[in-house]
Parts: C-alpha cells; structure tokens; sequence
C-alpha cells in the first residue's frame, strides 16, 4: 500500500469516526443520566437526515439554513420521544424502558417506511460540499475534510456547555447522583429534555453530514450507524464524552483501516464493530476510560 | 410432581393433540397457515421465557440461535438436486450437499446446533448484566447473521436457500380419501409443530416446577440472595440459556419449513423484538400468557394485514398505503408496553381494568 492510499485511508477513517462519535454522545449523554440505551437514537439520526431532504427539495431556503432548522427540529422530536416513551416508565425496572426504546426505534422506522417509502432517495447534496480536492497526490473528497472540522467544533462547544453552564452543571449532577440531585432542587424534566435535545441535535448533524457522504437515504440507514455508536460510547466507557469520542474513533478507523488492510475480510466489515465490543465487555465491562462501580448490597 | 397431577397433564396433552389432528382437517389452507405459525410462535415464546422471564436474563440474540436451528434443518432436509440448483453462485461443499436425513433428525440437529451455540456463547457473556448483556447478545445475533452471509459454499450466502421441502399430510390425506371416499384436500401437517409446542409447554412446565426452576428464578428476583443461598449462578444461567438456544433452534428449524424459504435478511433483529414483545404481553414468566400472547401476536399481524390496502372508511376509500400495518402495530404494541409499566401479565391486566369498571 502506498503511502497516498493510506492516507486516503487516513481521511475517510477520521471522517467515519467524526460521524461515529457525534452518534455515540448521544448515548453516553442519555445513559450518563438516565442509565437507558436509547435504541431510537439510531432512528433519529435517519430522521435528520430525512428532514434535510426534504427540507432541501420542498423549500427554497438556503442550505445551510436548512441543515441547522432540520437539526433543531429533529432535537425536539428527540425530546417529544422521551416524553411520550420513556418519562412515562421512569420507575420502571431497567429493561422495561429498554424495551419501550426498542419499540420506540420500530415504530419510526415503519413510520418513515410508510412516510418516506422504502425506496432510496438521493441526497441532494449543495455542490459546494460535493467536489474533491486534491492533496499532495491525495484525492479528498471535501466532506470528508468538513466533517472532523464540524464535529471538533460542536464538541468544544458541547464541552463548553457541560462545564460552564448551570444546565451542564445539572447534567453532571444528575449523572453521578440522580436521587441527589432531585433533592437539590434540580428540575430533572428540563435538564433530561435538555440533554435528549443536544443528542438529537448532534445525530441530526450527523445524519445530514452522513447523507452528503454516503447520498443514499433509506429508512433503515439509522440501524447499523445506531448500533455501532452504542459500541462506541460502550468501548470508551459509557456515560463519559471524551471517551464516546475515542470511541467513535477506534471504530471508524478500526473499520476503514481493516478493510483497506485485510480486503478479504470487506464482508465481516459490519462484524468488526461487534467483535470488538465483545473482546471490550469481557475484559474491561466498563470501557477504556469508564469508572469502575462496585456492586452494592 | 404427584401421580394425580401427572396423568391430568399426559390425559390434557393427549386431547391437545387430538384437536390439532382434528382442526387439521377441519380448518382451510390459510387458517391452517396461521395456526402452524402460532405453534411454531409458542415455541420460540416460550424459549426466551425460560432466559428472559424465568432467568431474568435480558437476550436480544434470539434470532442468531434461530438462524443456526433454519439453516441446520434446510441444509438436511433439502433434496440433492434442489441444493444443486440453489447454490449455482458457487458449488456447496459435497459432504453437505450429499447429506440428507429424516424430518426429525434434522430438526432435533438443529436444536442442538443452537444450544451448542447457545452454550459457546453463553459461558463467557453471561456474567454481564442488565443491559450489557443485551447489547452483548445482540451483537452475537449480528455475527452469525454476518457469518452466514459470507459462508457463500455452506449457507448460500445473501442468496439464501430455496425449496426447503414442506411437511404435508398427502400421505395420510389420500390413504384416508381412498379408503374411505372422502373429497379431503392434503394440507400443511399440523402435528409437527403441534407436537412440538405441546412437548415445549410440558418441558418448560416440569423445568420451571423442578429444583432448577427455582434457582432460575432466585437469580431472577436478586442475584446477589440466591448467590449466597448457595445457588451456582454461572451453572444456572448457562443451563437456562442453552436450554432456551435449543428451543430457539428448534423453533427457528421448524419456521424454515413452514415458509419453504430463508435468507439472512429474515433473522434481522426484527425477529427477535417480535419474540421479545410475545414474553413481554404475556407476562414474564408466564407460561399460559405466553401460549396466548403468542397467538395473539401472530394472528394479528396477519388480522391487520386489510390496513396496507386501501381503507373503506364508509364515507370516503383512502389511498393504499404500504407500511401502515406495521405502523398500527407498532403503536398497539408501544401503547401496551408504556401501559403495563410493571410485568404484570395479560390477565392481571385485565383484572385491573375490569375492577376499575367495577367501581364505577
């Protein structure tokens, strides 16, 4: 392999894993606080990208108008999900609400596939975003180069909202002591509507950017993305952000990298992802960068 | 269990096999169709009650261990030439290809072939918990789905298999029509997945009555407790989890030959929320809720089929649309899980609904 290859290589495995995590802390933020795999989140990354579509065929506006508008609406579809599926369950043992998830990420798929039909659509995607450029005898495509920009970006300022804001404070509150943290006056609704709409938000963003880099929309695309992000937030500890990131990193370069390396193995692509959260659970349950909790009696 | 008790249970599953002999002749093609199907449900609701509502052990891998039990029973049952025909992308490999044996032996093969799975996989993964060990399962499920995707000489791949031979009662249906002029027409033979359930529902019963039964359930209730009441933790949740892969194979052997065709794209984690809702309207750990739910499921499913075509609503006829069944039901079922809240079974839920309209 060349070096020109690898770095091509290079680029579209930063590029996956920037879509990866931005996916992937939508999970840890929600099982940070309300210790639930969202199985819809999946779901709402493929509504986001849906909604720029049809944002961009339907209307006149500008793109990148669209893009944020379609973002900001598929947040407050994650948050009108949590109401209606999880709030009514918060009591509930643990894997009732998983199950609620599970229905929760059916439910919108046949409803895109009964609203949207089966059949792909093309993204179109502003030419603009679409060209390729050329590095140093490297071709890049330019998503593949804006997508790392955008998600360092909204990570700064996600971080930034964590650590500084009052909301993020509340946010880390809640997920070191849920019971506590209600006893000190923090309105809970708010702050897990709060946090279901930032996950929403940054899965719409990486649905749209997904669908300009892969332009094929179907209503199942959110499945697999969803459930290796899940791997992802799980593989860097779940619950933690940073180690969301780094997961979503592993993996999608893990994945580019296999492939480019092993060719034979282009069929167990899916595979990887799984295999690796398996090796990750049986030797360290907690990810690489989680806290260990002791059982209590 | 005592002697009375015994006889009561062989003289009811004696008179449940003589009404599916009966309903086999009685009942036409379609409804037949169906009531195999919800045999065949029961079977594959019942396993994963064992592992989910007897053990507690959340597995979302059920359709992996019900592809193993497909395949394994296609791959017998199939005749030579038809397995010829099936693999033209590229040839099977011929110890498989020659291989053929009797109904039976291939469906119990199939049974084992998941529990042999079910045990593989079970050992290292189920010292995970809660939600671990869901997410756990179901990437198992996805392995196997993805390895017999690629194993293009042995499973066909994405193409899937073909003319896997279905069990009809002919045989009897002629022999019955020439001896005693009858105009019967042959259809799907019942029994085998009638037996099957029935065999299921008493197996599932004397496990969950004998002293395992009640360990399984101590873990279910509080691990921690049973751990130090002396329970093996480990030796129960594998002995559970490989008993329910042996259902699911044989469930997942049986639904193979009654659609004639399987491809990998059929075992997808839709097949396993199906199962998953069966355990859950019926109740965790409930056998009878299961049986009931387990029919109710399937022949809703195919009673909400109308909602695809277009609707006669009496004053207006709606457009088709395609995906509004499994819309319908996808809220039926939403509503149900959001409104149990708790693992309270069909029938307690009923209870409560009816003590409402009672005090009013």
């Amino acid at each position: 392999m060349s070096i020109q290859e690898f770095l091509q290589h290079l680029a579209n495995g930063t590029s996956l894993g920037s879509l990866y995590a931005l996916l992937a802390i939508g999970y840890t933020l929600v099982y940070g606080i309300l210790r639930l795999i969202n199985f819809a989140h999946g779901e709402i990354f493929m509504l986001g990208a849906y909604i720029a579509y049809y944002g961009l065929t339907l209307t006149s506006l500008p793109w990148f108008v669209v893009f944020v508008l379609a973002s900001v609406f598929t947040g407050i579809i994650g948050v009108t999900l949590e109401r209606l599926a999880y709030k009514p369950l918060r009591n509930s043992p643990k894997i009732t609400n998983l199950i609620s998830a599970i229905g929760a990420s059916f439910l919108f798929q046949n409803l895109a596939i009964m609203l949207f039909s089966g059949r792909p659509k093309a993204f179109p995607s502003p030419d603009v975003l679409t060209g390729v450029i050329y590095i140093g005898g490297v071709s890049v495509n330019i998503i593949s180069l804006i997508i790392p920009v955008v998600t360092v970006v909204l990570l700064i300022i996600l971080n930034t909202v964590i650590k500084k804001t009052k909301t993020g404070m509340a946010m880390r509150a809640l997920s070191k002591d849920y019971e506590a943290a209600s006893l000190m006056g923090i309105d809970i609704n708010l702050v897990i509507s709060f946090t279901f709409f930032i996950g929403s938000f940054l899965a719409a963003v990486g649905g749209i950017m997904w669908g300009i880099k892969y332009p094929q929309l179907i209503p199942i695309m959110g499945v697999m993305p969803g459930l290796k992000c899940f791997i992802a937030a799980v593989i860097g500890g779940i619950g933690n952000i940073t180690g969301a990131v780094l997961g979503g990193f592993i993996l999608g370069l893990g994945e580019i990298m296999l492939i480019a390396f092993l060719p034979t193995l282009t069929g167990y692509r899916d595979a990887f992802a799984f295999v690796l959260l398996i090796i990750i659970l049986l030797i360290k349950p907690t990810g690489l960068l989680g806290e260990k909790t002791a059982e209590k009696v | 269990m005592e002697k009375k008790n015994l006889t009561k249970y062989l003289l009811s599953m004696i008179l449940a096999i003589i009404v599916i002999v009966v309903l086999n002749f009685v009942l036409d093609n379609y409804k037949i169709r169906i009531l195999n199907l919800c045999f065949i449900y029961i079977v594959l609701g019942l396993s994963l009650n064992l592992i989910y509502g007897f053990t507690g052990l959340f597995s979302l891998g059920h359709a992996g261990f019900m592809a193993i039990g497909a395949y394994t029973v296609a791959i017998l049952t199939m005749t030579q030439e038809t397995k010829q025909m099936t693999y033209y992308m590229e040839p099977m490999v011929p110890f498989l290809e020659s291989l053929n044996t009797p109904f039976i032996v291939a469906v119990l093969a199939g049974g084992l072939m998941a529990a042999l799975f079910g045990f593989l996989i079970g050992a290292p993964v189920l010292k995970l918990t809660d939600d671990y060990l869901a997410i756990a399962t179901l990437g198992f499920s996805e392995i196997i789905r993805i390895v017999i995707i690629n194993m293009q000489s042995i499973t066909n791949g994405a193409l899937g298999l073909k003319g896997i031979p279905q069990k009809t009662n002919k045989a009897i249906v002629d022999f019955m029509n020439d001896a005693f002029g009858l105009g019967l027409r042959p259809s799907i033979n019942l029994l085998w997945a009638g037996v099957t359930a029935v065999i299921t529902i008493a197996f599932i019963y004397l496990l969950i009555e004998s002293s395992y039964g009640k360990a399984f359930k101590a873990i279910r209730e509080d691990e921690i407790a049973a751990r130090s009441m002396g329970i093996n933790l480990f030796k129960h949740k594998v002995l559970s989890f490989t008993i329910g892969s042996f259902f699911a194979g044989v469930g997942g052997g049986l639904l193979a030959v009654s659609l004639g065709t399987i491809d990998p794209t059929l075992f997808k984690f839709s097949l396993t929320w199906n199962i998953i809702l069966i355990v859950v309207l019926g109740g965790m750990g409930n056998i009878k809720g299961s049986i009931v739910s387990a029919c109710i499921v399937t022949i809703a499913m195919e009673a909400l089929r109308f909602l695809d075509e277009p609707l006669n609503l009496g004053f207006m006829v709606t457009e088709a649309m395609p995906g509004l069944r499994m819309v319908v039901f996808s809220i039926i079922l939403m509503a149900a899980v959001i409104y149990k809240k708790d693992d309270s079974s069909i029938k307690s839920t009923l209870e409560k609904v009816r003590g409402r309209y009672a005090k009013n």
